[in-house]
């Protein structure tokens, strides 16, 4: 049985040129950013030693730019920022929730394993 | 129960109408699959940061692993992988191209987009080969262990081995015959068995070769585990001193005093877990884009024949696109906590 009632999600994506134009000037506006971003990443990790006073800052910098980069991907590339917002929701927050616990575990233990480690050796 | 079934229309089993997230199933699963994938590549790379956080100081840095470039040579900290992180962004946006080019049933443009992320692809395939290479063999100085039992790390320029002049002969070289070929390996491989001494190799056939070899410039030692004399996060050593030491170890005449590339027991960066990570992670996400150009490349095929073009929509483009766009997500973390922490 033909069904005519149901919803074909697949044609949503659809527009026209006008409308591609604005998206396709996003992207090329995105690509930039990334690789300025990248750039900018190499730059400070070939011009800052890992035994410089301002490693720590460095370090929360990649991060924070990483995580600036990610969002653009998956939000622009991925066009997860296009989709609904339960969606998007059901997505991202348990991923965010599990991986900052499992990153939290990861560094206390790492910490508490080295120091033992460090003591048994002296 | 006959009868019944004319019932089966939207009230009887979908009451909303609309789905709840506005997607199709295919799509929808896709980000299922991507989620759980994602957590795999957390779970590596938060392995990774535990075990780097334990080991301190002893872990590699990433701008002294990595700093060569192909045909160029040493001292590019980290241009090569930023190469490689920009070659896959590129091809990720040419995905997107093609993605946008199928909202607009633009078959020609698909085409041409899709051709693209294939080639950037194959790009980054090829990088990542080379990278494997290059870690593997490692780099000309090695690792070596210092005579106090401190662990060191080598860099500058290695002056080039010209040739061995024979000095007492063996089943087969005789007494003043020079050697040219294949110095280089079989100086590192006298080396890692013990069998130099002040300026004098043992060779494989049992004869003993002067070594002819130009002078190392700027040699420094980056120590990576402590020893009586010298500490990790200690000063470089430098100049003469470094080459005294770093030639004192080398001549010694002992066995695994130096070390050269990596393999899965041993390698000349750091740890043992460094090159396992190395070889995991950066495998693991090679082969994700390896599954993703053979992919990519199945699509491209289905694009050429016309058949999302009959079906109305190229919603596969777009699926696809979302696991491609997920290897580049992926990469951007690698680049960072592997490459640049």
């Amino acid at each position: 049985m033909e069904r005519d009632d149901l919803i074909e999600y697949s044609l949503h994506g659809h527009h026209d040129e006008a409308k591609g134009k604005e998206i396709r000037s996003k992207i090329y506006k995105v690509t930039i950013l990334l690789t300025l971003i990248t750039v900018i990443e190499v730059f400070i990790g070939a011009s800052i030693k890992q035994s410089s006073d301002w490693w720590t800052t460095v370090k929360i910098i990649f991060i924070l730019l990483t995580l600036l980069k990610a969002g653009y991907i998956v939000m622009v590339f991925m066009h997860l920022g296009d989709e609904r917002k339960y969606l998007r929701n059901v997505i991202l927050i348990p991923y965010f929730i599990f991986v900052l616990y499992l990153i939290f575990i990861a560094l206390w233990e790492g910490t508490a394993v080295g120091n033992v480690w460090e003591t048994m050796w002296q | 129960m006959a009868g019944h079934s004319a019932q089966l229309d939207a009230k009887t089993l979908w009451g909303g109408k609309e789905s709840p997230f506005q997607t199709s199933y295919g799509k929808l699963m896709m980000w299922f699959f991507l989620v759980s994938d994602a957590l795999t590549f957390s779970g590596l790379l938060i392995a990774y940061g535990f075990t780097r956080h334990n080991a301190q100081d002893a872990w590699p840095i990433g701008e002294e692993t990595f700093n060569s470039m192909p045909f160029l040579g040493h001292g590019y900290p980290l241009l090569y992988v930023a190469l490689m992180t920009f070659i896959l962004i590129v091809s990720s946006v040419t995905m997107v191209l093609a993605v946008e080019a199928g909202h607009r049933m633009d078959r020609k443009g698909v085409t041409k987009w899709m051709i693209a992320t294939v080639i950037g692809g194959f790009f980054f395939l090829g990088s990542q080969a080379w990278e494997w290479s290059h870690f593997i063999h490692g780099s000309e100085f090695g690792k070596i262990e210092l005579s106090d039992g401190s662990v060191a790390i080598v860099k500058g320029h290695f002056g080039e081995i010209n040739s061995f002049t024979v000095l007492e002969a063996g089943k087969k070289h005789k007494v003043g015959a020079v050697i040219k070929e294949d110095l280089m390996h079989q100086f590192q491989h006298a080396a890692e068995k013990g069998h130099l001494e002040a300026g004098k190799i043992h060779l494989a056939d049992g004869s003993v070769a002067k070594i002819n070899k130009a002078k190392d410039h700027d040699m420094k030692l980056i120590i990576k585990k402590s020893g009586k004399l010298y500490q990790v996060g200690g000063k470089e050593i430098t100049g003469k001193k470094a080459e005294q030491l770093y030639y004192e170890s080398l001549y010694a005449g002992e066995k695994n005093r130096v070390i050269y590339g990596a393999n899965m027991k041993q390698n000349e960066y750091g740890p043992q877990q460094y090159a396992q990570f190395f070889f995991f992670i950066t495998g693991f996400h090679g082969f994700h884009v390896f599954s993703g150009v053979v992919i990519n490349i199945l699509i491209l095929l289905g694009v050429l024949s016309g058949t999302y073009h009959k079906r109305g929509h190229y919603e596969m483009v777009e699926k696809t696109g979302l696991y491609w766009h997920f290897v580049d997500l992926v990469w951007v973390f690698v680049f960072t906590f592997f490459y640049l922490l």
